[in-house]
């Protein structure tokens, strides 16, 4: 299997150098764009299997950039944006980008961002092939016959909470913004009820999570959404052999 | 002996005006036709030759060629077409005359009348405008035109002209020229068909241009002149303190009554203080005990607008008796003089004395002047309309009705009770109509009474013949003790709404002054007019205040404000409007509200009906309501200045602080940055360990500026723009777990607890910004407790307040005022080498305040710190159950 390929939009020189740096020397191929038009041609030139976009592009809104590769390509997409850009996140998640950084951020934040991302992209290659049963922790979901277990022992769960994780686990890695998870777990009617998922996502940690006040799996991104880590794979209900680790 | 000192400034002042103000120079004559409009006209064109640049506003030649070939030289303004009555007129462009520029213009006429609908009623006040700008005008005048003559001429020549010039106008002009032409030459001219008369004047030219009359025109104009030059004699000894001549100050008090007779005593008046150069006063006695009815309200309205007209003051002076209270008036305003007219109605000079008599029996040291008079039978014809009011019509039913009532009931009461008790009750009846329907109801039902009870109960009943003279004395006292009671009743009823109705007054002007010195905001003001103003006054009120650049804006909407009115009544501190004589068209009145630095802005009354409050109380109440208004705007802008000055003083102070306490902050990390990274730069000399000790360094220093500058930003953010805080409802879980993975380096090694109750409500909060205060408080915790400190996080909730606790266990707080670590730019320990200016506490001591919360530092015993913070609980929104339970 040939290197990960992987593009950078990002307008400022220095942040591109050294998140090109870092990268190379995670073995990855880097291409860089220094704006949107560049990172067109790049993007259908190169096929790269992760992408790096800067919400603040001189000469295009990043988020339109993300929704015209959405458009044919399911790479894993990583937003960088200023701090007080919280509307501007949610946008861009919304239109399909996987995971964002916040400026001024750190290597190692960066790369574990990426692996995270290609592993995803890996692991859980489309919605088809459903694993039905995962672990992340101490706690087992069989997804095929809604049973949770935590440290051997079964854990009710609600129906709602129920499909709450089973979301977080479809999404895995990737950053879900409240109102992906309102649509999805309560349905298109419910998107503006925010607080539903915040109250089901502490029930979801008082009974999944060791400490739930310093959640390991089950994290939140105030103010944008939630993400579930650290989910591996236990059988599969059709086994393919990539997959397996 | 030194000049008065008061009146040397006041003659100072009047110089002074003349000096800013337009000079007016009136060209005066005793009638039509001497030449007046020529004499401006050639006046004018040597002006002009002087190279003074002079404007035609307007100029009637009636058609004669002399004239006309002078005006030819001068630069004519256009005039302004109106429409009146399907007619096209043309008038005086006020306007064009204020923009054109020249220096001296010329408008014939002082004392025509412009078409309604023009801003002023009368061209003098187009002229007063004109020079309030500062613009010179000459203009022309007839002696019958001169308000206090009107009535003479009126006398002598038969012929009474309706358009009058004010005294005062006259008395101010700087400078006055008579175009005197003797009797015989005008009567020549007259012949030879040189004087235009207009239709009016040749119907009464028979009249007018008599001989006699001319002669008597032309005595009272030079006479007229005559005074004037004596008064500038005087101002001239006055500034010049020549004082063999000094007169004693003359100080003239018209009593007048309501009648609508009173303008001929006015004039008189006016006649009299003109010619002793005294200053006037026009007094009216308001009767406690006498109701007034709307006719003589509007007649007392007349005169006090007639008595200012003529230059004279106005005082309605309340009080139980008319001579006492003018007395004593006199006395306390140093009157020398008094005028009083002798014309009260017959009836009344039967049980009143005559008020002169009075007056002089009880006061010889004050001068008396009695002016006989006639009452003009148009006039006595209109005071007797009013009774003939629609209301008698209802009383008297009533009455009749309930006389009725009581035969009835008499009738049927004679079985038991003698005669005479059931007269008693007749007498009840009259006393209860009189209270209740008035006087005239009261004195018919006395009437009829006697006619009931004599033709029903006396014998021979049914018949108004009587058998026993023993009645006829009973009826006869009956009837005058009804109709006494009556009177007394009807005064008393009288009295009571009188006084109810002054204290409904007092009451109101109390509250309004109350609630007015209360205001410390302009809304306050708003409210106040609206809500207690215009109800009282039955109008509608809106305040019209200048804003910054001086321009006026309605505080509120109002279809009726016409905002070019309102700038007008602003920039020339007169009322104007609806019921005054400028800018009479509009819907509205607007009086300039006057403060004593300045007018603060202009109310605007529009009537709820169709009229104004007419009434001279409600006019005093009105004046007095306007003069607090503008005392309490006044008051406010003062306040306002004080707090910008001290909010400024306050920023000032604070961006000091921060210059300095940033420049500390920030230039210790970069200076730590660039020495690392300088010594990065030559690697050779690096062991492998000291180069990833360098970076590392360089990597904490860059966090430490990151946080500062995040604080700075935030700071400044709410600071600059309000709060603007994104509300949503959270679970305090999720926001502290948030915060302490964020603050996970800074924590490392610390010993790191939480305690949130499971049963928390949720918060509605703004969940970025109170995750910046827990992150800002760990880090402090971190900072100061110590390498090894034990750090716990508590949250509960009671009543309705959510608390969250943030203790340590390390050396406590480094001040003894806690306070003192909320205040940006503090920090406890003076030049510590930990850096963070005292931004932190302060960033969120703002944020828990956006939300209606507090936050506190308390010290722990035995050693540590706790800061608590309390937010308010709010109600969560509901949460389906039957979802929850599944």
């Amino acid at each position: 299997m040939s290197r990960p390929r992987v593009l950078i939009v990002e307008d400022e020189a220095d942040i591109r150098r050294f998140v090109k740096m870092a990268l190379e020397q995670e073995g990855l191929e880097v291409y860089e764009a220094p704006n949107a038009k560049q990172a067109r041609i790049e993007s259908v030139s190169r096929k790269p299997d992760i992408v790096i976009v800067d919400l603040g592009l001189p000469d295009a809104d990043g988020k339109t950039f993300i929704q015209e590769l959405r458009g044919w390509s399911s790479a894993p997409v990583v937003v960088l944006s200023a701090r007080d850009q919280e509307t501007e996140k949610v946008a861009a998640l919304d239109v399909g980008a996987d995971d964002y950084l916040v400026k001024p951020f750190g290597v190692p934040e960066l790369l574990a961002r990426v692996r995270a991302q290609l592993r995803r992209a890996t692991l859980v290659p489309t919605e088809g092939t459903s694993t039905s049963i995962v672990r992340f922790g101490h706690v087992q979901v069989d997804l095929t016959n809604h049973e949770v277990t935590r440290k051997g022992e079964p854990i009710h769960l609600t129906r709602i909470e129920f499909r709450l994780l089973s979301a977080l686990i479809r999404g895995h890695g990737k950053v879900l913004t409240s109102r992906q998870l309102l649509q999805e777990v309560w349905g298109v009617h419910h998107t503006e009820r925010a607080h539903y998922v915040r109250i089901y996502m502490m029930n979801l940690r008082q009974k999944l999570e060791d400490v739930p006040t310093t959640p390991q799996y089950l994290l939140t991104e105030l103010q944008v959404g939630y993400r579930l880590v650290g989910v591996e794979t236990v059988s599969s209900a059709v086994q393919s052999s990539s997959d397996t680790h | 002996m030194r000049p008065n000192p008061d009146e040397l400034l006041k003659v100072a002042t009047e110089e002074a005006m003349r000096s800013s103000r337009g000079q007016l120079k009136i060209f005066f004559g005793a009638c039509a036709g001497v030449g007046k409009t020529y004499a401006m006209l050639q006046a004018a064109a040597q002006r002009q030759a002087e190279g003074i640049s002079v404007g035609v506003g307007i100029v009637e030649t009636h058609e004669r060629v002399e004239t006309r070939r002078l005006l030819e030289g001068l630069p004519a303004l256009p005039l302004k077409q109106v429409s009146h009555r399907g007619r096209e007129l043309d008038e005086f462009d006020l306007d064009g005359a204020l923009k054109a520029g020249f220096e001296l213009v010329l408008v014939d006429e002082l004392a025509h009348s412009n078409v309604p609908g023009s801003r002023h009623a009368k061209r003098w006040q187009d002229v007063e405008e004109l020079l309030d700008e500062g613009i010179d005008v000459y203009t022309t005048l007839n002696v019958q035109h001169l308000d206090s003559l009107n009535d003479i001429v009126g006398g002598i020549t038969g012929v009474r002209v309706r358009e009058t010039v004010p005294d005062r106008i006259f008395d101010a002009a700087s400078e006055v020229l008579l175009i005197d032409l003797p009797p015989d030459d005008l009567l020549v001219r007259l012949e030879s068909g040189k004087v235009y008369l207009d239709a009016a004047a040749k119907h009464a030219r028979q009249n007018f241009f008599r001989k006699g009359n001319l002669i008597a025109l032309r005595e009272l104009a030079l006479r007229r002149v005559a005074d004037r030059v004596n008064s500038d004699v005087r101002s001239y000894r006055i500034s010049n303190a020549i004082h063999n001549v000094w007169p004693t100050h003359e100080r003239l008090m018209v009593c007048v009554r309501s009648g609508p007779s009173q303008d001929a005593l006015l004039r008189e008046g006016a006649r009299l203080a003109q010619r002793l150069q005294a200053d006037w006063i026009v007094v009216h006695v308001d009767e406690l005990r006498r109701g007034r009815s709307h006719e003589e309200r509007e007649n007392l309205r007349d005169l006090s607008e007639a008595a200012r007209a003529l230059g004279a003051e106005f005082s309605n002076v309340p009080g139980e008796d008319i001579v006492e209270t003018l007395l004593e008036y006199a006395r306390t305003r140093n009157v020398t003089k008094m005028i009083i007219g002798r014309s009260f109605p017959r009836y009344r000079r039967f049980w009143h004395p005559d008020i002169a008599d009075q007056i002089g029996r009880a006061n010889p040291e004050i001068g008396l002047i009695l002016i006989g008079h006639e009452r003009p039978a148009h006039a006595a014809a209109r005071t007797k309309e009013p009774v003939a009011s629609p209301n008698y019509g209802r009383s008297l039913g009533l009455a009749t009705f309930f006389c009725g009532l009581t035969t009835l009931a008499a009738s049927w009461l004679l079985r038991v009770f003698d005669l005479s008790n059931v007269v008693m009750l007749f007498l009840l009846v009259v006393v209860f109509i009189a209270l209740h329907l008035g006087r005239v109801a009261g004195a018919w039902a006395a009437f009829l009474s006697v006619g009931l009870l004599n033709f029903f109960f006396v014998e021979p009943r049914l018949s108004f013949s009587v058998s026993d003279t023993q009645y006829i004395f009973t009826f006869a006292l009956m009837l005058v003790v009804a109709l006494v009671i009556s009177q007394l009743a009807a005064r008393l009823r009288l009295e009571a709404r009188v006084a109810t109705e002054g204290e409904r007054r007092a009451a109101a002007v109390a509250r309004v002054a109350r609630d007015l010195s209360a205001a410390i905001k302009t809304e306050q003001i708003v409210s106040i007019c609206t809500d207690t103003i215009a109800p009282l006054l039955s109008v509608r009120v809106v305040l019209i205040l200048p804003d910054l650049s001086d321009k006026l804006i309605p505080v509120q909407q109002a279809d009726f404000v016409d905002l070019s009115v309102a700038q007008w009544t602003y920039d020339h501190m007169q009322p104007a409007g609806l019921g005054t004589q400028s800018l009479s068209g509009a819907k509205a009145h607007y009086i300039p509200l006057k403060a004593p630095m300045r007018v603060r802005g202009v109310l605007a009354l529009c009537p709820a009906d169709s009229a104004l409050p007419t009434d001279p109380d409600d006019k005093r109440l009105l004046d007095a309501f306007c003069s607090s208004i503008a005392m309490a705007l006044e008051r406010i802008h003062f306040v306002e200045i004080a707090q910008d000055t001290l909010v400024k003083m306050e920023g000032e102070r604070l961006r000091n602080a921060l210059l300095a306490a940033v420049s500390h902050d920030l230039k210790t990390p970069l200076t730590a940055i660039r020495g690392l990274a300088e010594t990065l730069e030559q690697p050779e000399r690096l062991t492998r360990d000291q180069h990833a000790e360098l970076a590392s360094a360089i990597r904490g220093q860059a966090e430490e500026l990151q946080r500062l500058v995040v604080n700075l930003l935030d700071l400044a953010r709410m600071q600059s723009e309000g709060v603007h805080l994104n509300k949503e409802w959270h679970t305090l879980d999720e926001i502290v777990g948030s915060a302490l993975a964020r603050s996970e380096r800074i924590l490392d090694g610390h010993r790191m607890t939480t305690d949130l109750p499971i049963d928390l409500p949720l918060v509605e909060v703004d969940a970025l910004l109170i995750e910046r205060v827990l992150v800002n408080l760990l880090d402090n915790a971190a900072k100061y407790a110590g390498d090894k400190a034990a750090i716990t996080i508590r949250a509960r909730a009671s009543g309705d307040t959510v608390y969250i606790f943030l203790d340590d266990d390390g050396p406590g707080l480094p001040v003894q005022n806690a306070e003192t670590l909320f205040v940006p730019f503090e920090r406890g320990l003076k030049e510590s080498s930990k850096t963070g200016v005292g931004l932190g506490l302060a960033l969120c001591r703002s944020i828990i305040s956006a939300h209606g919360g507090t936050i506190r530092a308390d010290s722990l015993r035995p050693h540590g710190a706790r800061f608590e913070i309390r937010l308010p609980r709010g109600t969560p929104p509901e949460i389906d159950q039957d979802e929850a339970n599944l």
